[in-house]
């Protein structure tokens, strides 16, 4: 009964049949579009694999123009979206080319690929009743602080242009830095005066729909491109960046002792941008003490955790490369950042990395951080995510969250709110999450074949590994049970079956002495995982395409660590979204602004508690409903998914429970 | 075949609870809009936040899944007879039930130059497409009666940085709802908008012409005369009935209905805003003009057309708005002015826009209603308490388990508690907080 109850609700949260007939099954064109897709990857993938030998290049082309097709017919509103989502899916079969290709070709099948995806992303969000222009009513009426800031923003832009497009080598870089970054800060801040003061405190989102910045315009396609561009350089091509770079040597020199390079610009810019966009969003929601102290802790987060720690770790020589061991140890940058865990951190459980934390040079320090990491993903998340759901993470610490939230807070309507980009994303963030998996697994286990560590008491060898991680997918195979039981979600079900697999392939491996699990080489598998998900989807569509697809791409439809957590938030957790009895007039605020395209409203018309895997816990939603009809609230497990609208039975409305 | 006129949220309603109960044809035919929409966030595509498209609460495949036929087109007469209607276009549909949901529209009193150019309200979607197309040289606009959806105009306009006048006829900010202390704490509130120009105990005397027919200035009954490039009218709405003419169905200012919202016609029925009752409900008026009690309607009327024949039934009053800034419900009766019988409690924070007023009766100490202001609070609870006939001791002492604020907001339930009981000479102790749906099961 209560299972049926809840399959019900479900249902009905998602738009689909009232009569009570739950079947959804595919159409007949998705079923056929989604066999091309599928069958045209494993032909491309399969064509690079067996790159050289006789049918090879066939099997690339044609599995190219099977996905291609596939897409299309399976996203097709209109014809735009279509070829929009064809050239998607060639951009990216274009840039893994470029990965495999040298560095002249490479670079620029980087650029046609990124740029067949930007234009595809253009294509499948146009809005045919929108102008695509620059003059905006809201340019218009700012007033002189507003003028000033973007102007010293601007200016501030500016010269990093001239030393990173036009080439520049500005001296005494010193000079030049402060000169940017002080109009930038100061830009940001002036610019911020001159919106938010004189008015009252409360919800200040006037002109976002018509602003071209904000709203798919001119300036928001130009703000992609070259978010994008910066991201294909910062990872592929760091020639181009060189002047940019020499404009940051003093900061490098006195802050870390030594030149730039592309990492540390890039760190560098990072926390400056969440903090002064940081202090923007907290002014903007004054009103609302869950986003001034969530957004504080985002920004310590960044500047102490992401930052400060990482740097020190440096200066004690927890870093660089080691002659003995011939790798760098990288506890510089995103490893020694406390709470970079797997599986976001991916590196974290490679070879390379446990050789690090076990290096004699590196104690106590590397073994520190080795058992936290294990603790951080086995034991903090689970129990954390338990308590308040998986916000603490997305919202409160993530670097990538942090960014999201406070630069991108201008992008955050961006996000799909259909159904059908529901669907998609829930397959792919959790094949993201198998994939990642899989690599882990995959790079560690060999290794394991062939050498051991000593940690403490114990020796990590392939035997240790072995028991461990059968024991941990055994307990998968165990969770996605029960939960299935709970909730009568049949797709869990494939959550258990494929860790079964994982651990048969594994089981086969150890017993028959093998070194590879998943017959794919290893190597080949992380250099997949780290160019498309690791570098391109992460970083390059993650951000540079906030202005076009919204601020959580990465963070919905791709991260492993969501995955992970969201599992939790949606079968075990104490959070939910609370929604306000019957006070709910359907304005939809909420999903307009839900970055993670929530469509927030259609539980809180119903008055039902909002659930869901991909939830943030942003609290936006909360801040920009007008009646007040939404909380972010942590309760009792019992009844977090029965409805509690106010219904109206013969005796009059009553609560339903 | 059930036949519903106007897609608002109560005849949406309807059609989606008809349907959750039974497999008959549903039309919903609407000359307003193709598809549903929430106008209730209407002022919100003019200020930029949202697009039209975002105000549609439904995707169009869940009409098309859910076999809810709709058609845009206006019904120019219904014969209740032959159980048909007939279209603008001259289509003819054939109906078994016909629902009427055709909401409101902007009341006009007569006023001498009310049908110029530049002159509308913000009740459809034309309205708000009026508006837009009015913005082009708008520089002043002038709001006549102080209400909520003249208080979203003014918002609206401000968002532009307009000049906004403001005619009411109260000396209180919507008196005739909100008690004395609650209007003015709110019209403290509107002074802190520059731009907004609010004129008490005035009135619309005439909307002046220019050469094109368009108004150019507003005269007032204290005499003052404003330059405007659009008037607002905003004094209320009344039933929008003009569909039953020509036919039997008993009108008065609405379609009379019974407490099963049956007209005099079989087969007939009347919902939301357009309804009146024969026999209001006690404490209600006998036209409900909000958005919650069109939906109760809607799922009323639902039920008694599937077979369960249902007499409507809402329950407490309970409602929210917004002033700018300040948001507010209400829970239970909070009328403008105190009955016998009954005392009152109000707590304030200024400097936080905070105002909480409690009405209970005095000797029962039965708790009647709450209208809060900058704080909010939990609906289920509050109906709990109400039909429990709670005390309100009983409801200040779990107050802290009836905030509905986000984590981390100032509380001040220890400063309620403490100016009740100094005030009323009670020791009320607050109880910590309690997840609410342990409170109500007890």
């Amino acid at each position: 009964m209560v299972a049926n109850f809840n399959r019900e609700v479900i249902m009905a949260n998602i738009n689909f049949s009232l009569s009570g007939d739950q079947a959804e099954a595919l159409s007949r064109k998705a079923k056929i579009s989604l066999g091309l897709l599928i069958t045209g990857i494993v032909l491309f993938a399969w064509g690079i694999y067996a790159d050289g030998k006789g049918l090879a290049t066939y099997y690339k082309i044609l599995g190219f123009f099977m996905v291609c097709t596939g897409s299309g017919l399976f996203y097709n509103k209109r014809w735009y979206t279509s070829v929009g989502s064809i050239l998607f899916v060639a951009g990216i079969a274009l840039a893994y080319l470029g990965s495999l290709e040298s560095k002249e070709t490479e670079y620029l099948l980087y650029i046609s690929g990124f740029s067949g995806m930007m234009l595809g992303s253009m294509l499948f969000t146009y809005d045919p009743e929108k102008k695509y222009n620059l003059k905006t009513h809201y340019f218009k009426q700012s007033n002189w602080s507003q003028r000033i800031g973007l102007f010293l923003s601007g200016l501030g832009v500016g010269i990093m242009f001239v030393a990173w497009l036009g080439n520049i080598n500005l001296d005494p870089s010193w000079l030049y830095l402060s000169l940017t970054l002080g109009s930038m800060a100061l830009g940001i801040l002036l610019y911020t005066y001159g919106t938010y003061n004189g008015h009252t405190a409360g919800i200040k989102n006037n002109h976002v729909m018509f602003n071209a910045m904000t709203n798919r315009g001119v300036l928001g396609f130009v703000a992609g491109i070259l978010l994008t561009l910066f991201y294909i350089q910062l990872y592929w091509h760091s020639e181009s960046l060189t002047s940019l770079i020499s404009l940051f040597d003093s900061w490098s020199e006195l802050k870390r002792g030594k030149p730039a390079d592309q990492w540390f610009v890039y760190g560098t810019l990072y926390s400056f941008v969440i903090l002064f966009l940081g202090v923007k969003f907290i002014i903007k929601y004054r009103n609302n003490r869950y986003q001034l102290i969530r957004t504080i802790v985002v920004i310590l987060s960044q500047l102490i955790l992401a930052d400060m720690i990482p740097t020190i770790m440096e200066a004690m020589n927890y870093n660089g490369t080691s002659a003995e061991i011939g790798e760098k140890t990288r506890y510089l940058g995103y490893d020694a950042n406390p709470v970079q865990s797997w599986p976001l951190n991916y590196d974290a459980f490679t070879p390379g990395n446990i050789q690090a934390y076990t290096y004699e040079g590196h104690q106590p320090v590397g073994m520190a951080y080795f058992f936290w990491s294990i603790v951080l993903f086995l034991v903090v998340t689970p129990v954390v995510t338990y308590y308040v759901g998986k916000r603490w993470y997305c919202s409160w610490f993530c670097g990538c969250g942090g960014l999201a939230e406070t630069a991108g807070d201008s992008y955050r309507h961006l996000s799909n709110k259909s159904v059908k980009a529901w669907k998609i994303e829930r397959w792919v963030i959790h094949s993201i999450l198998v994939f990642v998996l899989i690599m882990t697994i995959a790079s560690l286990y060999p290794y394991l074949t062939g050498s051991e560590f000593v940690i403490g008491f114990a020796t990590l060898n392939k035997t240790l590994f072995f028991f461990i991680a059968a024991a941990l997918l055994i307990l998968c195979v165990f969770l996605f049970y029960r939960w299935y039981k709970k909730s009568n979600r049949k797709v869990l079900l494939a959550g258990a079956i494929i860790s079964i697999f994982i651990l048969l392939f594994l089981s086969i491996a150890f017993f028959n002495g093998k070194s590879n699990v998943f017959v794919i080489d290893s190597k080949s598998i992380k250099s997949a995982y780290s160019f498309f998900i690791g570098a391109a989807f992460s970083g390059v569509i993650g951000v540079g395409f906030y202005p076009i697809l919204g601020n959580r791409v990465w963070c919905r439809f791709g991260c492993p660590m969501a995955g992970y957590m969201g599992l939790f938030q949606r079968f075990k957790s104490r959070f939910r979204i609370t929604t306000n009895g019957s006070q709910c007039i359907s304005c939809g605020n909420c999903s307009t602004y839900c970055e993670q395209g929530i469509d927030v409203r259609a539980y809180a018309q119903k008055g039902e508690n909002i659930v869901r895997s991909s939830c943030v816990g942003c609290g936006i939603c909360s801040a920009v409903c007008p009646r007040g009809v939404l909380k972010l609230e942590n309760g009792p497990e019992e009844g977090r998914f029965e409805p509690n609208p106010l219904e109206i039975t013969k005796d009059g409305v009553k609560l339903n429970m | 075949m059930i036949a519903i006129i106007g897609n608002g949220i109560a005849g949406v309603t309807a059609a989606r609870y008809i349907r959750k109960r039974s497999q008959e044809e549903i039309l919903i035919i609407s000359a307003e809009s193709k598809y549903f929409f929430s106008r209730t966030a209407l002022m919100y595509v003019y200020m930029g936040h949202m697009k039209f498209e975002h105000l549609e609460p439904y995707e169009p495949h869940f009409w098309e899944k859910n076999r809810i036929q709709l058609k845009q087109a206006r019904v120019s007469s219904i014969n209740t007879d032959q159980k048909e209607l007939e279209l603008e276009n001259g289509e003819k549909i054939a109906f078994d039930s016909l629902i009427l949901a055709t909401g409101s529209k902007p009341n006009k009193f007569g006023w001498k130059g009310q049908d110029l150019k530049r002159v509308g309200g913000l009740y459809s979607k034309q309205d708000l497409e009026y508006v837009e197309k009015c913005s082009d040289i708008l520089e002043t606009a002038v709001i006549v009666g102080g209400g909520l959806i003249g208080i979203e105009l003014a918002e609206m306009f401000l968002s532009r940085n307009k000049e906004v006048h403001f005619l009411v006829r109260e000396a209180n900010f919507w008196g005739g709802v909100l008690p004395t202390e609650d209007s003015q704490f709110i019209m403290e509130h509107f002074k802190k908008h520059h731009g907004l120009h609010m004129h008490y105990e005035d009135e619309l005397e005439e909307i002046i012409s220019n050469e094109n027919g368009e108004a150019k200035a507003v005269l007032t009954k204290s005499g003052k005369t404003i330059d405007c490039q659009f008037v607002g009218l905003t004094a209320g709405v009344s039933p929008n009935i003009g569909v039953t003419e020509g036919t039997s169905i008993e009108t008065n200012r609405g379609i009379k209905v019974n407490r099963f919202l049956e007209t005099n016609i079989k087969d007939v029925y009347a919902i939301g805003d357009c309804a009146e009752f024969n026999e209001p409900l006690p404490d209600r008026r006998p036209i409900e003009q909000v958005w919650y009690t069109g939906k109760f309607m809607g799922e009323t009327v639902a039920k008694t057309i599937t077979g369960e024949r249902s007499a409507y039934n809402p329950g407490h009053w309970f409602n929210s708005a917004k002033f700018f800034d300040i948001e507010y419900q209400t829970y239970g009766n909070v009328l403008n002015k105190l009955s016998e019988g009954q005392s009152e409690f109000i707590f304030k924070d200024v400097d936080r826009n905070v105002l909480l007023h409690f009405v209970f009766e005095t000797e029962s100490r039965r708790f009647v209603g709450v209208n809060n202001f900058g704080i909010r609070l939990r609906h289920p609870l509050f109906n709990e308490w109400l039909l429990q006939g709670a005390t309100i001791e009983e409801v200040l002492k779990n107050l802290r388990s009836a905030n509905f604020d986000p984590e981390f907001y100032k509380k001040y339930e220890t400063a309620v508690i403490n100016q009740f009981n100094a005030e009323f000479n009670t020791s009320i102790e607050l109880e910590k907080a309690k997840w609410w749906q342990t409170l109500i099961a007890k």
